[in-house]
């Protein structure tokens, strides 16, 4: 983790902002029966609702698990999945696999930073999009892909991103 | 669901579906995995709503099946009895094809493969070179069965393996048989998996478990996820089979998260194995209790090694430990634990259904049986590919692959991910099989193939599995931790243009203490690629440091674009769209490129269709 990200994170860490019902974080605990050795899928359960792991879920389900918070947040750092900052509307994921860098994918993530100017793991000041990389997507026959969403962009080049981000910036709009 | 108890109850379930079964009907067999990405979706769907609209439902069904394997070409729709194959399917496609095809029995020839270099258009998949040349026998359900009905798979002969093990062997002579068919490991070392079960079954303890690796995290290859995606059921079929042999109750399938159609098609196929009373208590009545539990992994490559995937399981950041302790012996919360690849589960079922000596027949003498490359790259046919052991490299990649694309040429070949190496031209007749990938430098890892024209740089090659593992180091052991480090410096700084002498003997030096001291199989396998490099094409390398030229033109500071002007006809695309307006030139004359401006984006590079764009 970078610097420029640790601060972020201090900076998250100490703005206190309610967003998710407990109640439901409380569901997500019962579901895995409390059990230190699930807060992996606990956490992961948490950000597919929030979308990011806020700070006062954390502290709850250190609280509630009596797990410390240490712990919770070594395991949000260690893997590449967690984010401990909110993240756009929109998550494009660079697929950078051996394949897709073979096929141009590091002309396509410049290009995106370029256009869009934030790097990897940042998002938008308009919060709509967040720019992140992936170590394969598992698609290495249709490379260099780009996912946003939902969305698999296959055979992606430089000339065509500007095309591929208007898909979802008018979507918002409308 | 219809419970099964013994296997008695298996078979007449097999029968009765069997039975109904219509022979008459004609199949459509669509991919809803892979080609998911493709939007194989709406393809499906409209295919639904055309048979609706028809009133075929009685003629026709529509399969939603796992991945065909020929991923390039996706959308993939094939059509039975007469296997017709159609790609690249669009959802405006499927009005032709069921009035062409369905009603009046004829082809929708514009939707059929071309052959490349006959340019003739081939009907039937079976005759398509990319699946006439590979030996399906793992993936052979895969675009074949609906993964998420476990009746399609009891059908086709499921779980006999499973009441052949439990009903008519001891768990010991179920262990001795894995060993007696020479089965290896299908996720990197190529350790006998056999081995592995004996050692576990001998250690002394009541709790042990099982655990399927399907954390397939090596870059380009997705071997692993196809067969999660589209046969998940002969997984958890060897892994019961495992669970029995070594008296495991509870096992666990450790998935990508970056793979949400795997967590899927697993998690429906256990819930039907337990609705059915193939999971849970007393299976088909030996007594034998197991329950299967699927943990998503969360974006980290190290977990693939085995003690830290454990780690990850039990919900710590996973970072490996020193072995021994093997898992064999204590692994997971410290019990005996057997960790097989997902694919090796797959292979277990093959080998009780079709019996040891079978298995050991096919392959070399060494390495036995059938293994899934994912065939990516420069390649013009690309996807999964399932061959026999010892099949010659040129097999696959000129014969199953098509060569390679734009008539460029063949330059390596990169197996074992970041684990791995280059393969170059002059080894291009050497047998794919454990030992003679390692013996060449690099290793059959899970099962990636990337193919590489002389577009690409392999120096370039080197510093990107560099970074990827410099990342993905956990950071633990030292040599690993710092060894990338520097490594990844002085390959950074060869690719733009810092190179000096000495850089070359330095980079051997560290690999080779890397390899020798590093904790785990991340760290001592990390030299690979720069090692396997430097020993096939050391001349590039020599290019980059000496004459500050990068032939592939992939390493920016090290060539520049220019423009043809005997190609360029004017068209001022390229003038439109750089960002840095470092092209000029007047509409329908040659254009040029400032290489002062030009920030080599490759926007102008990737537009261009007359590749009048060019590297220098």
């Amino acid at each position: 983790m970078t610097g420029c990200q640790w601060t972020r994170v201090h900076r998250i860490f100490t703005k206190r902002r309610l967003t998710m019902d407990l109640k439901k974080v409380d569901s997500i605990l019962k579901k895995h029966e409390y059990r230190h050795s699930e807060i992996i899928g606990i956490m992961q359960d948490v950000q597919d609702i929030e979308n990011y792991l806020p700070e006062e879920i954390l502290r709850y389900i250190s609280e509630k698990l009596e797990l410390s918070l240490t712990r919770i947040f070594d395991i949000a750092t260690f893997y590449k999945a967690f984010s401990l900052v909110p993240r756009g509307r929109h998550i494009i994921k660079v697929c950078c696999g051996t394949a897709c860098h073979l096929a141009g994918a590091m002309q396509n993530l410049e290009q995106i930073k370029r256009t869009l100017h934030v790097r990897e793991g940042e998002t938008t000041e308009d919060r709509t999009f967040s720019l992140e990389t992936v170590n394969c997507l598992g698609t290495c026959a249709l490379a260099p892909v780009v996912q946003v969403d939902e969305d698999y962009h296959d055979a992606v080049i430089p000339g065509k991103i500007d095309k591929i981000l208007a898909i979802y910036s008018s979507k918002d709009e409308r | 669901m219809q419970q099964i108890r013994t296997t008695a109850d298996l078979e007449r379930l097999r029968g009765s579906l069997l039975q109904k079964g219509d022979p008459g009907k004609i199949l459509i067999r669509i991919c809803n995995t892979g080609c998911r990405a493709r939007k194989s979706a709406k393809v499906i769907e409209a295919f639904e709503n055309e048979v609706r609209e028809q009133g075929l439902q009685d003629k026709v069904e529509i399969k939603k099946t796992g991945c065909h394997g020929f991923c390039e070409m996706g959308p993939i729709v094939v059509i039975e009895p007469e296997n017709i194959f159609y790609c690249r399917v669009k959802p405006e496609d499927t009005g032709d094809i069921v009035s062409e095809t369905i009603l009046n029995g004829g082809v929708v020839e514009r939707l059929l493969w071309k052959d490349p270099d006959t340019k003739k258009f081939i009907k039937c998949e079976k005759d398509i070179p990319f699946y006439k040349k590979q030996k399906k026998s793992i993936s052979f359900n895969c675009g074949r069965i609906d993964p998420t009905d476990i009746e399609d798979y009891i059908a086709g002969g499921g779980y006999s393996a499973l009441g052949k093990a439990l009903t008519t062997m001891t768990p010991a002579e179920v262990v001795e048989m894995v060993v007696a068919s020479g089965l290896r490991g299908r996720g990197g070392g190529g350790f006998p998996a056999g081995i592995k079960w004996r050692l576990c079954s001998a250690a002394p303890g009541n709790i042990k478990y099982i655990i399927a690796n399907g954390d397939e995290g090596d870059p380009g290859a997705f071997m692993d996820r196809s067969l999660m995606e589209g046969d998940p059921h002969s997984i958890i079929e060897g892994m019961i089979i495992g669970a029995f042999a070594i008296g495991a109750r509870h096992g666990f399938i450790y998935v990508r998260q970056e793979y949400p159609i795997a967590i899927e098609h697993l998690s429906i196929a256990i819930q039907q194995a337990e609705e059915c009373g193939l999971l849970g208590k007393d299976i088909l009545g030996t007594g034998l209790d197991f329950t299967i539990k699927i943990d998503r992994g969360a974006g980290a490559f190290v977990c693939g090694e085995e003690t830290a995937l454990m780690i990850s399981i039990e919900g710590r950041s996973g970072t490996p430990r020193s072995r021994p302790p093997y898992p064999a012996i204590e692994g997971l919360w410290g019990k005996p634990t057997v960790l097989n690849n997902v694919e090796t589960f797959g292979n277990i079922t093959k080998i009780f259904s079709k019996g040891a000596d079978w298995y050991s027949n096919i392959g070399t003498d060494n390495s036995k049986g059938t293994k899934i490359f994912s065939l990516v790259g420069k390649v013009k046919n690309t996807g999964l590919v399932e061959v026999e052991m010892g099949t010659t490299l040129r097999e696959i990649i000129f014969g199953i692959g098509g060569g390679i694309r734009k008539g460029k040429r063949f330059k390596a070949v990169q197996t074992g991910g970041p684990s791995g190496g280059c393969i170059p031209i002059s080894r291009i007749d050497m047998p794919v099989d454990y030992d003679s990938l390692r013996e060449a430098g690099a290793i059959m890892g899970s099962g990636g193939m990337i193919v590489m024209d002389e577009s690409s740089c392999m120096v370039d090659l080197a510093r990107y599995f560099i970074q990827f593992l410099l990342f993905e180091s956990c950071g633990k052991c030292i040599p690993c931790r710092e060894g990338l480090k520097q490594m990844h410096h002085i390959l950074t700084n060869i690719c733009e243009g810092r190179g000096e002498h000495g850089d070359i003997e330095t980079l051997t030096e560290l690999g080779r203490f890397m390899t020798t001291t590093s904790l785990c199989g991340l760290g001592g396998t990390a030299s690979n690629p720069v090692l396997s490099t430097i020993r096939y094409f050391r001349d590039e390398y020599e290019a980059h440091i000496y004459d500050k030229k990068c032939r592939a033109g992939v390493c920016k500071n090290l060539f520049e674009y220019y423009i043809d002007e005997e190609l360029c006809n004017g068209c001022t695309l390229c003038k439109v769209k750089c960002p840095e307006g470092a092209i000029t030139g007047r509409k329908k004359k040659p254009h040029m490129i400032d290489p002062q401006k030009c920030i080599k984006c490759g926007i102008c590079y990737s537009l261009c269709k007359l590749e009048a764009v060019r590297v220098r």
